[in-house]
This record gives structure tokens, C-alpha cells and sequence, in this order.
């Protein structure tokens, strides 16, 4: 039974791992700053699938809440992280516009007035 | 993609190095230990917490202090935003379908998160998730061309976007000058605090999120509420 648990753990949690490592390739290799964020979100996704794969006990025993009570808040966290480097990458394009197509592939285009 | 061929090589070569020691860790944190996990010990006080929903009392409970600081994190994210310019311009107001699917949806997400936020005390559910809900009402309010995402104006704003952190600050101190520890809830009152605590935070998180999508400080034009 608990060799089951542990190749479901290992299995989600290299996945996790993975995604991390992914995340953590982009963000060194790639130039533009939104491709870093996605890359740092993607980083922050591998973590906590990390942590579910710790809080998983089998299917008839309630899942570890410690583990999860992290997750939840650190999703909101997350949000709130990627909203405020967005709106420093704005603040970056407006400060070096001339950069702003190459540098930073313009973090957002709302920038010059309304959507169409 | 810039970067030479040496690094190109490099980079992979040292994160796989990084992989493999974290799969070390993780391997000898799932294995290595004999006896009591946390899990156990959680889950076996649950009944004295005031919530029969395990994943509430770890965050509003056993981990109230962790919960209070991600609260100003939040705030502090969005008083970073604010600090950094004004919003962007608004999105061009939606056409009559999206439109009356906005008036569908709104009050749909903002009864789903009153319900979430209840039901959080026993099953799956919270301020966080309630929180989330509001968050995205404000944020399809933005998209379909509102230019405030439905949030009052900037006085009462600031208001919301502290009350989770300040209610859960003003419960944690009043228990100290009751006498019991900082954010150590009596029993009998425990339910009820942790209710008030994540009406205020749900309240807070859904504003903030709304307000951090506006991303920067509220234009002040009156706000054209249909």
C-alpha cells in the first residue's frame, strides 16, 4: 500500500521538478522580461505540485493540510508577485521607450490607450 | 535566443546538476523519516481549531501568523503597483452580448465566493478561494470596459484593500490583551473569529487582485456604473 503512495509521490512530484527546472532554464536563457515572468510562474507552478505530491497519504486518508495550506496562499501570492512585475515592466517601457520593443518585448500594449 | 555556445551547453549541464540534487531531497524527504508526521498532528486537533475543514484551520489556526504576513504581502504587492504610475487606459466598453454576460456572470462569481467563503468551514472552500472569485468578477468587470473593474472609489478602496490584514491584526491583538497568546482563539469563540477574519480577507484579496489588474493607482474619473 505505501509503495503505491510513494511511486504516486515520485511520480507527480518529478514532474514538479521538472516543470521547476523548465522554469528555471527560461528564465536564465531568454532575454525578454515577460518571457522570464512566465518562465518564474511556470518555477512557482513546479513548486507546488511539489508540494501536493508530499501531501498526498493515499486515497482513503485525508491529504497531509499543512502542505496545502502553503499552496493556497502561496497561488494568491503568486498572482499578486506577477501583477507587480507587470507593472514594473510597464514602468520600465515607459521610462526607455526606444528599448521597449527589443529590451523588454513590451510587457503590456494597453499602454498607447483602448483595446480595439 | 542569445547566448553562445558554450553557455548553451553550460546551463542545462548545471541545472541538471541542480535537478538531481533536488531529487535527492525530495527522495530523502519522502523516505527518510520513521513516526510522527505533522499530518497526524494537524489533523488530530481539527476539532478544537473552529473549523471542521482541516485546510482552513492550518491557514486561520494552526498557521494564523503565516496567513496574517501573506495578507500583507498582498497588500504590499499592490501598494507597490500603485506607487509605480497610474493604471492603464481602459478597455473600450464591451459590446450588447459580452455585455449582458458581464451582468450574467458578476453576480454569479460574487454569490459562488459568499458561498465558497461559508462553506470553507467544513469541506474545500475560504478566503482565498472566496477572495479569488471576487478578483476575477472585478477583473471581467475590466475587460468589459469598466474603467474601475467595479471597485469603489479610492478612499474606500484603500479601506478594503487593508481590512483583511487590519481584521486579523485588531482579532490577533484584542486576544492579547485578553490575555491569551497573540491569534490563540478561545475555543468556544474560535469559529466566529475565524469567520469574521476571513470575510475581511476575502473581502481585501478580492479587491486587491481587481485593483492589481487595473495595474497602477486609480484614475480619478468618476466611476460610470451602469
Amino acid at each position: 500500500m505505501s509503495h503505491e503512495i510513494l511511486l504516486t509521490q515520485l511520480l507527480y512530484g518529478s514532474a514538479g521538478l521538472l516543470f521547476f527546472l523548465l522554469g528555471a532554464w527560461s528564465f536564465i536563457s531568454h532575454e525578454p522580461l515577460w518571457r522570464k515572468l512566465i518562465a518564474l510562474n511556470i518555477m512557482g507552478a513546479g513548486v507546488f505540485h511539489v508540494l501536493v505530491a508530499v501531501a498526498y497519504r493515499g486515497l482513503d486518508t485525508p491529504p497531509d493540510p499543512v502542505p496545502h495550506a502553503l499552496v493556497l496562499t502561496g497561488i494568491v501570492v503568486a498572482v499578486s508577485a506577477t501583477a507587480l512585475a507587470l507593472a514594473f515592466g510597464r514602468r520600465l517601457d515607459r521610462e526607455a521607450p526606444e528599448h521597449a520593443s527589443d529590451a523588454h518585448g513590451g510587457v503590456d500594449d494597453r499602454e498607447d490607450g483602448t483595446h480595439a | 535566443m542569445s547566448s553562445s555556445n558554450p553557455q548553451a551547453l553550460l546551463i542545462p549541464l548545471l541545472l541538471a546538476a541542480i535537478g538531481a540534487l533536488l531529487f535527492w531531497a525530495f527522495w530523502s524527504g519522502l523516505t527518510g523519516h520513521e513516526g510522527e508526521r505533522l499530518a497526524a498532528l494537524a489533523l488530530e486537533r481539527v476539532p478544537e481549531s473552529g473549523a471542521s475543514n482541516p485546510v482552513t484551520s492550518v491557514l486561520l489556526n494552526f498557521r494564523a501568523y503565516d496567513t496574517l504576513l501573506e495578507l500583507a504581502v498582498l497588500l504590499a504587492a499592490l501598494l507597490g503597483i500603485w506607487s509605480l504610475g497610474p493604471a492603464a487606459a481602459p478597455y473600450q466598453p464591451a459590446a450588447l452580448l459580452l455585455d449582458s454576460l458581464v451582468g450574467w456572470v458578476v453576480p454569479m462569481l460574487i454569490i459562488a465566493g459568499g458561498y465558497l467563503l461559508w462553506i470553507g468551514g467544513q469541506a474545500p472552500g475560504g478566503a482565498f478561494q472566496a477572495g479569488a472569485l471576487l478578483g476575477a468578477a472585478g477583473v471581467t468587470l475590466a475587460l468589459s470596459g469598466r474603467p474601475n473593474a467595479g471597485l469603489p472609489g479610492e478612499a474606500w478602496l484603500r479601506v478594503l484593500a487593508a481590512l483583511g490584514t487590519l481584521v486579523f491584526a485588531l482579532v490577533g491583538l484584542t486576544l492579547m490583551g485578553v490575555g491569551l497568546g497573540f491569534l490563540t482563539y478561545p475555543p468556544a469563540l474560535a469559529k466566529w473569529l475565524i469567520l469574521t477574519i476571513e470575510t475581511g480577507a476575502t473581502l481585501s484579496i478580492g479587491a486587491t487582485l481587481a485593483a492589481a489588474f487595473l495595474g497602477g493607482r486609480p484614475r480619478t474619473t468618476r466611476p460610470a456604473e451602469p
